[in-house]
């Protein structure tokens, strides 16, 4: 039913995908996290306008699958006279998602710092610049930390879709190799182990991070 | 900009219905989901049974593996290994109410276990016997905790139903090829409007049921 050396030499196949994969999937969350960042600032900070934007952008991507998303910004832009690479559509789109998402989880983690901080660091003299990068920040960043590994790993299994703008990931590549070969078991089998490889690692270093973050909640 | 292909004869009516497609499969799965999800939260609620681990198997399969894997493992790999020919629609089916099972079931464990137990031993010296508990104290606290995020879950199912084209269903992506490929010599610029609109109608679908779960949340909140 399996065949070990069918394995075996498909398996530079699938690692090559699975570099690829694995790149365009971190750059994208990299910019996820930037995009997320200036977004929550702005929101946090209430800027005229921006906020308004941000507002939409956020409720207009979460609100919208990521295989729609792509298929606008790589076959849609084109008639607009956007011309990207699959390369560069699949991390805008993958940056433009998370973005979304991690600007909601960023956002509400600054918002958790109580008044009482901010009263406290007040009337210690500190500035509002210092009250922003000494007090406030590191306490959102380590409340958000869960949350931001939770979308982290969503993310990864979104780059699932980025088969559909011809990009050779793994799952292009599974379904290439079961179209050509029909060895539908050994490329599943595949398949599977390269996720786990993917995301597992992922899901550990954020429950060990979770758990030592832990320790930071102050106030309360 | 190709908005106008979209206003010649039944263009825009075949990408509703493609739409509908999508929404139908996201619908069935979820009333599956939410009733399986039910039975399998409240068992996995009792902890150190088997019922909960089975549940923690179930739960990281489905955390780990993206849904698009799963459906292919499902369509294809079942069709090969075991010898069922699933339809596209039937693997779909399955797959999401794999997933959404072990969600809901996650939500319903969690807000079972978040109840304290001063609310269960304070029903119980009133003199409520274990029925009327349930009935009166907890399932009130748990629907409150409990229907913004199912309903959640229905954005989410709606969203992960897209990927059914690529395992051949014609839906609305799958319509709106097959309109710009047939209007490709009249209008060859049509794939920005069809894929704007697509990109819209998907809002409009996730859009008020996002803002129900938001506004259900803010007030039972407490």
């Amino acid at each position: 039913m399996m065949d070990a050396s069918i394995i075996r030499s498909y398996l530079p196949i699938f690692a090559q995908a699975f570099t690829l994969t694995v790149i365009i999937g971190w750059i994208g969350i990299v910019l996820s996290i930037l995009i997320g960042m200036l977004s929550a600032f702005v929101l946090y900070f209430k800027l005229p306008v921006l906020a308004t934007v941000v507002r939409c952008y956020v409720e207009l991507f979460r609100n919208t699958p990521l295989l729609v998303q792509l298929f606008f910004l790589y076959y849609g832009l084109p008639s607009a006279g956007v011309r990207m690479s699959a390369q560069v559509c699949g991390v805008v789109g993958l940056g433009l998602l998370g973005g979304s998402y991690m600007t909601e989880t960023l956002r509400s983690g600054l918002e958790t710092v109580p008044l009482s901080q901010k009263e406290s660091a007040y009337s210690l003299g500190f500035s509002k610049a210092q009250l922003f990068v000494d007090i406030i920040l590191p306490q959102a960043v380590s409340v958000s930390v869960p949350a931001v590994t939770a979308n982290i790993i969503f993310l990864l299994k979104e780059t699932s879709v980025f088969s559909a703008i011809s990009l050779m990931d793994l799952m292009f590549t599974a379904k290439d190799l079961i179209g050509l070969y029909y060895n539908t078991t050994e490329s599943l089998i595949l398949l599977v182990l390269f996720y786990i490889c993917m995301i597992l690692p992922v899901s550990f270093v954020g429950n060990w991070i979770e758990k030592r973050s832990r320790r930071n909640i102050y106030g309360d | 900009m190709g908005f106008e292909v979209l206003l010649k004869g039944k263009n825009m009516i075949r990408l509703l219905m493609g739409l509908g497609v999508a929404l139908k499969l996201s619908i069935l799965s979820v009333v599956i989901s939410i009733l399986a999800g039910l039975v399998t939260g409240m068992l996995a609620s009792f902890k150190k049974s088997v019922f909960y681990i089975v549940f923690r198997v179930h739960l990281e399969i489905v955390r780990i593996m993206p849904q698009l894997v799963l459906l292919f493992i499902v369509y294809f790999g079942f069709s090969k290994a075991a010898g069922w020919n699933l339809t596209a629609e039937a693997a779909a089916i399955l797959v999401f109410s794999f997933w959404g099972t072990a969600e809901m079931a996650d939500l319903v464990r969690s807000a079972l276990v978040s109840i304290p137990a001063s609310q269960y031993e304070s029903s119980r010296s009133l003199g409520f016997n274990s029925l009327q508990t349930y009935l009166y104290v907890i399932l009130p606290q748990v629907g409150r905790r409990l229907v913004p995020l199912s309903i959640n879950l229905i954005t989410r199912m709606i969203k992960t139903t897209s990927l059914v084209m690529m395992i051949g269903i014609v839906e609305v992506l799958k319509t709106g090829q097959q309109i710009i490929e047939a209007n490709r010599y009249q209008s060859p610029n049509a794939a920005f409007g069809v894929f704007a609109v697509i990109f819209l109608l998907y809002f409009a679908a996730c859009y008020p049921v996002s803002r129900l779960s938001k506004y259900l949340e803010k007030k039972w909140e407490n």
